[in-house]
């Protein structure tokens, strides 16, 4: 109960990200966990030709969350930052939570019809958590780094979500 | 002009004894996190030198550790050790780029911005970048080409970026590795002035990539000609920071072999981004090949879909 009461506090600490270090100090993997899950669930049941040339799949979402997080995490201890390791993939977790508001909303959208109207809303949806998660994300690790070296530490965060939008935002259903 | 040239190496070893012996020389202090105040710039260079200075540029545009040999003395099995390749500051990496894009006739790159800081932060970050901008853009540029047919049904194309990521992370290491391996081995047999070390050639190779990123944004553009254009325009620009960087490493070797060593490399360069341009962006004009019907008289007729225009063909087939 207390594990499932931090995690939600974490949860509304990603949403209005606040200058706290809650989410830095107490590091859990759950959150991230149940959010990664989730997310590549919906991602699932895209459409594919017969050249199995469609979504992603279950793995590959799996994959490309947890070891992109790592490489992330790498690289900002690379270059000089003093956040823990597990710190950092606990941050990275948590703020895929827009995206994966984002990704319900856009398959709410879809049962309702797949024409330019729909792609419209789901563009927008998505640009706007994607903005969302990389704002919170860097609010939380941003601070952990040397001054000069920002920019090159939050530009591969920005890559990491920005590709993960284009898989919420290329979901096509069957 | 081997005592001019044995002159000039040996000034990376005794520049701190130059300023020993005139401590009142003008020394530029840079404001960097580094302990050791930047004292080596053009002023310890002789005056006079020939095409070689040009080439191999001057100490000027980038700013490098003093005493450079005690930099990687971490043993590999330590973090410390990887450390040292990320060392490197934001507007360091944005000057790179800056010179892949705009290679300055004459200058190499590899001694004008690496300077014996050669870092993987650039090369890996670019490779992802150019990794996702292909699969995306080629994906973008399928879907605004086919829009509009009646039998087209938009897929994300997914495979395709493992495919790219395979393709271009294995040029970026395994070319390097390759062309280091062929210049130890000639080294040995020719002393050659210029040499570099693994990770400066995997630097200029994965800065020399950075131009195709916004060609491949570009290559969205649907018309045949217009992406032949950039392609040629990117080759030239990627391909002159390599050759400028590789011609004084084998200038003095024998002469065919020197042409060939830069040949291969222009020529995988092409290769790579022909490759990427057929595989990964749907020509403009090719028809989107619709299933076989079988007619109402018996005959089977494909049909044929022309820019929007569905016109029977006779039933001889391609």
């Amino acid at each position: 109960m207390r594990d499932l009461k931090a995690v939600g506090k974490k949860f509304v600490h990603v949403m209005y990200p606040k200058k706290s270090s809650a989410l830095l100090r107490d590091w859990d993997l759950w959150g991230p966990l149940v959010l990664c899950v989730s997310l590549a669930l919906m991602l699932q049941g895209g459409a594919a030709d017969s050249k199995d040339d469609g979504g992603p799949q279950f793995a590959e979402v799996f994959v490309i969350i947890w070891f992109g997080a790592v490489v992330i995490t790498l690289n900002s201890k690379l270059l000089g930052g003093t956040i823990s390791f597990f710190q950092s993939l606990c941050v990275l977790g948590y703020c895929v939570l827009p995206l994966t508001v984002a990704m319900l909303v856009c398959r709410l959208v879809l049962l309702a019809g797949n024409g330019t109207v729909s792609f419209i809303i789901r563009l927008i949806v998505v640009v706007a958590m994607f903005a969302w998660s990389t704002l919170a994300s860097t609010a939380f690790l941003a601070d952990s780094q040397p001054p000069n070296r920002k920019a090159l530490v939050v530009y591969p965060i920005f890559l990491f979500y920005f590709v993960i939008s284009w898989m919420i935002l290329t979901f096509t259903p069957q | 002009m081997a005592a001019a040239d044995d002159l000039k190496f040996q000034e990376f070893d005794d520049a701190a004894n130059l300023l020993a012996a005139n401590p009142g020389a003008t020394t530029i202090s840079i404001d960097e996190p580094v302990q050791i105040p930047k004292n080596q710039r053009s002023r310890l260079q002789e005056p006079g030198r020939e095409e070689d200075d040009e080439l191999l540029g001057t100490d000027d545009s980038d700013k490098t550790e003093l005493l450079a040999g005690q930099k990687k003395s971490a043993p590999f099995w330590t973090f410390d050790y990887y450390q040292t390749f990320f060392d490197v500051d934001t507007y360091q990496v944005l000057d790179r780029i800056k010179g892949s894009v705009f290679p300055v006739p004459g200058k190499n790159f590899v001694r004008l911005y690496i300077r014996s800081n050669p870092d993987l932060y650039g090369p890996f970050w670019i490779c992802a970048t150019l990794v996702f901008t292909i699969a995306v853009s080629g994906n973008l540029s399928n879907f605004f080409i086919h829009l509009g047919k009646p039998t087209y049904h938009y897929v994300p194309e997914f495979r395709k970026v493992s495919i790219a990521a395979t393709t271009i992370y294995a040029y970026a290491w395994l070319v390097p590795l390759a062309l280091w391996g062929f210049l130890m081995w000639r080294n040995s047999k020719v002393m050659n002035i210029v040499s570099y070390s693994f990770l400066e050639i995997v630097c200029v190779y994965g800065y020399s990539l950075f131009v195709y990123i916004p060609t491949a944004m570009l290559w969205i553009i649907p018309e045949r000609v217009v992406r032949w254009v950039l392609m040629m325009f990117s080759l030239c620009l990627s391909g002159s920071v390599l050759v400028m960087t590789f011609w004084p490493a084998v200038r003095d070797d024998n002469r065919r072999i020197a042409l060939a060593t830069v040949g291969t490399i222009i020529l995988l360069h092409a290769l790579l981004s022909v490759g990427c341009l057929a595989y990964f962006f749907d020509a403009p004009e090719v028809d989107f090949p619709a299933p076989i019907i079988p007619a109402h008289n018996g005959t089977t007729v494909i049909t044929k879909s022309v820019s929007k225009v569905t016109t029977p063909v006779s039933p001889s087939v391609q």
